[in-house]
Order: structure tokens, then C-alpha cells, then sequence
């Protein structure tokens, strides 16, 4: 059999890889396998059928209340900060071309983080409705400051990364400033958001979330083969055709755009960006049409079990999910800075 | 027929001037080779000619039409170039890597037309890289590797292609390998070849018309026979050098002199030259 898989019409043509294929079908399958149990599990436990004929429309009234009012919106949210994450981190790791980048890592996590502890310390009586697009402002003027001070006729993978580890650090700093200074009352509900949770998730953060996520989704799907060729390198993705800096430019907003949103409903989840575009590019090669829905799929997966681990593991207590996504992160991240060390 | 001019044109990296007021014409369909010391500029000029460098001053014409007006797209469809030593992410394979050069041609509906597939699929044929099209890029050995960038600069099909030291790395068999796989490019289907060599030797057994840069400017250009002279040698690289016909093809091949070592060449040992000659055609034979 023939290892790739030619679509093609009059309008528009396609190759994929069946193993890709493949292998998103099943990423497709456990995703919807992990969603069904972790809306099943809890303190009341309700079985997969009667999850899914729940999702339906067609269970039971007692079922209805604990999954459409509690755990559906919940999980939800943990599925598409995951999947933004993780995507958010596969745009970075391609145009900055360094398998360590990741939104958290180039300082956009921690400039949203400022905004957001800022607006939680400082304006205490403020509504928490505006924190999530605080937030996201918060993120999108971290990446324009970054992206300015690395300008110089252009904007080169290693200044973007120097200048945003260096902002990392300033915005870390302030954070801090930030909490320490704050009413002490205010520390636990601060130090919730810097973890990252996604408890209390409502239908409002659904509908906010879903739309965004999937429309900056396709817009990155549409610039996937200049993320390809953006990997090549500078030189190449130019010789090719790209104006490489306006479609870095762009990319780089689309990554923004991700985080940013995931960030501002489920606070400052660390290492999703970096762990799920590398669990997806061993899985399926770095070609990016086929990296992008197996990273969102991969994040997703990290996200709702890592809160399915959070919310049930140490029942009553309800842990924030940035707690488990660190545990598994930090210790992969050590791993390839290891590997990485003679490059 | 000229692919590619250069009219006053000033490159600087930096502060510092590298190329001054240079006016330079390459023909069409032939193989130019640019030669000089380390550090001359050669690079720097091969790289503003495929507009990844801006210009300080002047003007860069490809087919005559000035590419800093032209859409990068459109010089994309008449211009390749491959850079030096360019790396691929981890796990690609050769095939993905080669179809990045259609990008020109694609939009992000049409990204595997039937024209797409002919031209991927040629270039694979004709660097032999078809048996290997399903390996990743970083599992192939040095002279495989530079095969699959060369394809995939060859897939964006355009007329001219340039190369900045495509043989660096390789050792001898594969240098020869890739000019080989260029010098049939430029035979059969008349693709106009600009690239830069170390090699001066095989820069003269493969070159139609060699540019020797030396000052930020032109030394001499012209045929390698009458270009490469012990002159031009002692000029563009401060290098005492005796310059013979190469024993297969008859092209100029440079034999650098030594500093404090006695020479058996010279009135006395006559048959010095005959014995170097059979030699060198017993290793290339």
C-alpha cells in the first residue's frame, strides 16, 4: 500500500500520510474515550453510556444537572486550553525554529500573568469579568514588546527568544513585586491563577473560548506550509517565496492569540506549549498540516486528565490542573535541555 | 543573454563595505562559478543577487527586471537559491523536504497538484534521491543530504539556480557527485547555474565563465582558461601557483607552491610534470 494518500480536484489538492492519518484517528478516539470518562468520574459516578446518551439529549434528568451544569463546561474548557497550548507552542517551536520555545518559556505566559495579577492585586473590587481580556491584552503587549526589541532589519529566531527570556524574567519579577505587596487575603486567589486551574469553568467561558480557538485554529491551518517553510530556516522559507518577517509577524500573532485565550479563562498553565508539540512530532514528523491537529489533540489530552487527576485524586480538595501539567512538564523539560545540551 | 545584472551595486554587512559599485553581468543558461578568498564578499553578493540581502545602493536585474521591485513570489517562480549549509527539523522526510519547493506554486487549497507531484518527483529522479524520498533528512549522510536540498531547489522549477558552496562538507567522490548532477541540470535542461566554489580546481572543470572578486570588485571574469591564470591566482588568493591543464579535461588546474620547501619542478627535472600528470589520472581513472 502506498504510504501517502493524494486528495485532489479541480479546486484543491492534498498529500497525507496515512500513518498520520492514522494516527490522528486514534488521538481522535482517545480524546473522545478521555472527555466521555472524565465527565463520568467524580463524586457521583455516571458510566460512559449514560454520558454519552446524557450528551445526547436523551438521559437521565439526575445525570443532566451534574454534567450540562458542572462537568461538561469544566471539561470543556480544560480540552480547548490544552489544545490552544499546545498549538501556541507548535507555531513558536516552528518559526523560532528551537524545540524549547513555547509560550511560557519566550515570556508571553508571564506578561499575561502581570496583567492578570495586577488587575487581582491592585483593583481587588474590580469584576472578575474582566479578567480574561485583560489578560489577553496583557499577553498581546508582552509579545509586541518582545517582538519590537528583537527588531532590527528583521526579526531573527535567537534575538526573539533572548529578548523574551530576558522579559520573562522582568515580567516574573514584577509579578512577584505584584503578590508580595498585596493584602495577604489576596495571595491564595492570586497564587490559584498562576498555577492555572479550570475550576468553576462556566458556559460563558465555553462560548468565549470555543469560537476563538477554532477560527484561530483555521486561520493557522491556512499558514501551515509557511510554517513549514519557516522551519527550513530564514534563508529558505525567503528563497521560496515567503516574506519571512510579515509571515513571522503573523504567526507569531496567531500563537498569541492561542495562549493568550487559554490563559486569560485558565490562568497561567505551565508547560503544556512545550510538552504537547513534542509528544505530536514524535508521533507524526514536523511537517506541519499533520503536527497541528495531533499537538491540539495531544494538549487536550494533558489538559482534561491532568484536571481529571486534579479534581479526583485528592477528592475532597480539588487541585489546580497547572499543578499536574508542571509535574509532568518540568521534568520533560529538564530531559531536553539534557538531550539538547551539545546543540 | 544575460540571467542576471548588477548595476553599481554596493553591499555592506554592517558598518563595513563588502562589494562597491559593482557591475556585473551572468550569462544565461551557463554555469558561472564566483571565486575568491575567504571573507572577499563572494557570498554576500551571491545571496543580494536571490534578495536575501538588500542592496546598500544600486540595483540587482534578474531577466531585466529590477528584483527589488518585483513581488518575491514571482522571483520565487524564476529564482532558487540554496543557502549554505541548511538544516531540516528533526524527522523530516526527503519527500516533504523536496515539496517545499513548490511553495511558489502552491495557495493553501492547492498544495498537491499533478504538476506539483511531476516536478517533486523529477527532481528526486534526477539527484537519485527517489529510493530515499521516505527517510528523514537528518538520517542521510552528508552527500545524500545535500542531494535532497539540491532537488528540492530543483522542484520550484525555475530557470536560474544558485548555490552557495553546495560542495562544502563533502568529501571528493560527493563533491563531483553534486557538480555532476548540476552540469547535467544545466546540459540537458539549460538552467542558468550562479554558485560559489572553494574548489578552484573543480570551479574551472565545471565553470562556462568564472567571477574572481577580490577588493570588493570584479578581478577578472571571463572562460576558465583564459580567467584562471598564475596571475589572477597571485591576485585574488596571494598565492604563488603554476597553473597546467588538467590531464582529463584539459581545463586550468591550480598547483599551489609551498613555503620553504624545495620543488622538483624547474630546467633540470623535466619529466617532473609528466610524472604528476599520470599520477593524478591514475587516481581520477
Amino acid at each position: 500500500m502506498k504510504k501517502q494518500l493524494v486528495i485532489r480536484n479541480e479546486s484543491f489538492s492534498f498529500l497525507l500520510e496515512r500513518k498520520t492519518l492514522l494516527t490522528t484517528t486514534i488521538l481522535a478516539i482517545l480524546t473522545f474515550a478521555a472527555f466521555v470518562v472524565s465527565i463520568g468520574t467524580g463524586e457521583m459516578y455516571i458510566s460512559p453510556i449514560n454520558v454519552i446518551k446524557t450528551l445526547f439529549g436523551a438521559g437521565e434528568k439526575q445525570y443532566e444537572l451534574v454534567i450540562e451544569t458542572f462537568r461538561l463546561p469544566r471539561i470543556l474548557v480544560a480540552l480547548l486550553i490544552g489544545a490552544a497550548l499546545s498549538v501556541s507552542g507548535s507555531i513558536l517551536q516552528g518559526i523560532i525554529r528551537n524545540p524549547l520555545a513555547s509560550p511560557d518559556i519566550v515570556g508571553i505566559t508571564h506578561g499575561a500573568s502581570v496583567a492578570a495579577v495586577g488587575l487581582l492585586t491592585l483593583f481587588p473590587t474590580v469584576s472578575v469579568f474582566w479578567l480574561p481580556p485583560v489578560t489577553l491584552i496583557g499577553a498581546g503587549v508582552v509579545a509586541a514588546i518582545i517582538y519590537l526589541l528583537a527588531w532590527k532589519d528583521g526579526v531573527t529566531p535567537i534575538r526573539l527568544v533572548l529578548i523574551g527570556v530576558g522579559i520573562k524574567e522582568v515580567m516574573a519579577a514584577i509579578t512577584s513585586l505584584l503578590v508580595v505587596t498585596s493584602p495577604i487575603y489576596l495571595t491564595p486567589k492570586v497564587q490559584i491563577w498562576i498555577t492555572g486551574t479550570v475550576y468553576g469553568s462556566n458556559w460563558e467561558n465555553v462560548s468565549v473560548l470555543l469560537p476563538w480557538v477554532i477560527l484561530m485554529l483555521i486561520l493557522t491551518m491556512m499558514y501551515g506550509r509557511t510554517v513549514n517553510v519557516l522551519q527550513l530556516g530564514d534563508d529558505i522559507a525567503a528563497g521560496v517565496g515567503s516574506p519571512v518577517s510579515r509571515h513571522r509577524l503573523i504567526l507569531l500573532f496567531f500563537s498569541v492569540a492561542l495562549a493568550g485565550a487559554a490563559i486569560a479563562i485558565g490562568g497561567a498553565i505551565s508547560f503544556v506549549g512545550l510538552l504537547g508539540p513534542h509528544i505530536a512530532r514524535k508521533l507524526v514528523g514536523p511537517s506541519f498540516g499533520g503536527l497541528l491537529p495531533v499537538s491540539a489533540m495531544v494538549g487536550a489530552l494533558i489538559v482534561m486528565l491532568s484536571d481529571l487527576i486534579g479534581r479526583t485524586a485528592f477528592s475532597p480538595l480539588d487541585l489546580p490542573v497547572g499543578i499536574f501539567t508542571s509535574a509532568i512538564g518540568a521534568p520533560f523539560f529538564i530531559y531536553l535541555l539534557f538531550k539538547n545540551r551539545n546543540q | 543573454m544575460v540571467a542576471l545584472e548588477t548595476q553599481n551595486l554596493t553591499l555592506t554587512y554592517g558598518e563595513s563595505l563588502i562589494i562597491d559599485q559593482l557591475n556585473l553581468q551572468i550569462p544565461k543558461g551557463k554555469i558561472t562559478v564566483l571565486i575568491g578568498s575567504n571573507g572577499c564578499g563572494k557570498s554576500t553578493l551571491l545571496r543580494s543577487m536571490a534578495r536575501l540581502l538588500k542592496p546598500k545602493e544600486g540595483n540587482i536585474l534578474l531577466d531585466g527586471q529590477a528584483i527589488a521591485t518585483t513581488p518575491t513570489k514571482e522571483i520565487a517562480k524564476r529564482l532558487a537559491i540554496l543557502p549554505q549549509s541548511p538544516t531540516a527539523p528533526e524527522g523530516l522526510t526527503v519527500q516533504q523536504l523536496v515539496k517545499q519547493g513548490r511553495y511558489p506554486h502552491q495557495n493553501w487549497l492547492k498544495q498537491w497538484t499533478t504538476e506539483d507531484e511531476a516536478m517533486v518527483n523529477e527532481a528526486l529522479e534526477s539527484t537519485g534521491m527517489t529510493e530515499l524520498k521516505d527517510r528523514a533528512v537528518d538520517s542521510l549522510s552528508g552527500g545524500q543530504r545535500q542531494r535532497a536540498w539540491i532537488a528540492m531547489t530543483l522542484a520550484q522549477g525555475t530557470e536560474t539556480i544558485l548555490l552557495d558552496e553546495p560542495t562544502t562538507y563533502l568529501d571528493m567522490t560527493h563533491q563531483v557527485e553534486v557538480l555532476d548532477i548540476l552540469f547535467e541540470l544545466n546540459q540537458t535542461q539549460k538552467r542558468t547555474i550562479i554558485m560559489v566554489l572553494h574548489d578552484l580546481n573543480l570551479a574551472c572543470r565545471y565553470a562556462d565563465h568564472i567571477v574572481a572578486l577580490k577588493d570588493k570588485t570584479v578581478y577578472a571574469q571571463g572562460h576558465p582558461t583564459e580567467t584562471i591564470t598564475p596571475d589572477t591566482v597571485r591576485a585574488v588568493f596571494s598565492m604563488d601557483a603554476e597553473i597546467i591543464p588538467d590531464p582529463i579535461y584539459g581545463t586550468p588546474m591550480c598547483i599551489p607552491y609551498s613555503r620553504g620547501r624545495i620543488g622538483r619542478k624547474g630546467g633540470t627535472q623535466p619529466h617532473a610534470h609528466h610524472v604528476a600528470i599520470s599520477t593524478a589520472v591514475g587516481q581520477f581513472a
